[in-house]
């Protein structure tokens, strides 16, 4: 299943809408640095909320992408990480050391903050 | 809750033994109000419930009497069981220990013996055949009610440990955005685990940005109670907010060093008033005296 990006601003938002195969999460990451560089965007917002599950492939896609993202001078925000997951996360042992925010509104904020801390 | 244990299972009675109970059952009816009596000053003179007014003592004896006779002629020990219960959740919060339990059951049983020797102290044949229906009967039940009583205490000593653990670890709200989870006491992993349940869930009700953990009130921290900590803080930062830890003491800090535990991670402060401090400063507030800032104005 694909997963839709949204175009808002100087920002993409990537909202995850199911559970995603290995394949869906690499597409994600190659449709996701494409758009960064087609729109020269500051910030990409990637959502997981709708995510109950979070093993390590998933995990190490999204550093990935936000590392990619980063050579190309945007930041990237993970946000939504349910309770139950980020506890599982933990006692697996699974680091995901980007940023995280707790919903959409928060991610935004902290993608202003950046850019104008950076400006 | 109602464990069926195997000695509360009757063994099917020989008709001659049943034939016997059923005559022992009669003489104990009819001299119930003597017995009863007699049963009632024994205890008091044993010292036993002292927490229970002498009435209370009599009208309890009554009850235990006409269920222990009930439980000697049906040979079911259903309802005796629900009546121990019921009587230890009554006389548990009034500080009635096992041993007295235990005693005043005991005490019944020989007042009892004691009035079968004196009706068949003539025929001792008989005696001995009616003892032999009696003992087994009356020493389940006083297993029973033993059992019942201790099962109770169990029940309500679970029950105020859950109690404890709830309360010993509330997420407080201080500010907007800003919470305080106060740990006080021993960490297990078990609590670990509710504790940072309890404080994602915090995180996402209360929308916050900030936590300080305090953990003056932990007396000691070995290295799985370090690597809790240090899940917990990667946990909430998963959910976007930041810790502080406040409250290291002195010893705590030296056994974290000799275990080597990668506190790098960890946003640590002093004490918990510096760890509130730095956490308003982080969410952008700035705390001055009203007079400084009208005058300022």
């Amino acid at each position: 299943m694909e997963v839709p990006i949204l175009k808002q601003g100087r920002y993409l938002i990537a909202t995850i809408q199911a559970a995603l195969s290995d394949e869906d999460l690499l597409q994600l990451r190659r449709a996701l640095l494409e758009r960064v560089i087609q729109f020269r965007s500051r910030g990409v917002i990637v959502d997981v909320t709708a995510l109950d599950v979070m093993d390590s492939f998933a995990t190490r896609t999204l550093r990935d992408i936000t590392y990619m993202i980063r050579l190309r001078g945007a930041d990237t925000v993970i946000v939504g990480i349910q309770p139950e997951v980020a506890f599982a996360m933990v006692q697996l042992g699974l680091t995901l050391d980007v940023a995280c925010a707790l919903d959409l509104e928060e991610g935004l904020a902290h993608l202003e903050q950046r850019a104008r801390s950076s400006s | 809750m109602g464990n069926k244990k195997p000695v509360n299972v009757p063994q099917p009675p020989s008709t001659q033994s049943t034939e016997l109970l059923r005559e022992l059952v009669a003489h104990l009816r009819e001299h119930r109000t003597q017995l009863r009596e007699e049963w009632a000053s024994r205890i008091t003179e044993a010292q036993l419930l002292t927490a229970m007014t002498k009435d209370e003592i009599f009208a309890e004896a009554t009850s235990v009497y006409d269920n222990y006779v009930e439980a000697l002629a049906t040979g079911t020990l259903e309802a005796l069981q629900s009546y121990s219960r019921n009587l230890s959740e009554r006389i548990i919060p009034r500080g009635v220990e096992t041993h007295e339990v235990v005693g005043i059951v005991l005490l019944l049983r020989d007042v009892l013996a004691r009035s079968l020797f004196a009706k068949y102290q003539g025929d001792f044949t008989k005696l001995n055949r009616i003892l032999d229906a009696y003992e087994p009967a009356a020493n389940r039940i006083a297993n029973t009610v033993a059992v019942g009583f201790v099962q109770e205490r169990e029940r309500v000593i679970r029950q105020q440990q859950e109690a404890i653990r709830e309360l010993s670890t509330p997420v407080l709200q201080v500010r907007e955005r800003l919470l305080i989870l106060p740990i006080i006491g021993v960490i297990d992993p078990q609590r670990a685990r509710q504790l940072t349940e309890q404080l994602l869930r915090g995180i996402r009700t209360n929308r916050a940005k900030v936590v300080v953990i305090d953990i003056t009130g932990v007396a000691a921290m070995d290295a799985t109670v370090a690597n809790h900590l240090v899940q917990t803080v990667e946990a909430s930062r998963l959910l976007g907010a930041t810790v502080i830890v406040t409250g290291l003491s002195p010893e705590i800090a030296q056994t974290i060093v000799n275990i080597g535990v990668d506190l790098g991670k960890m946003n640590t402060v002093g004490d918990l008033q510096g760890g509130i401090e730095q956490a308003e400063r982080l969410l952008g507030y700035k705390v001055i005296p009203a007079a400084e800032a009208t005058g300022a104005a």
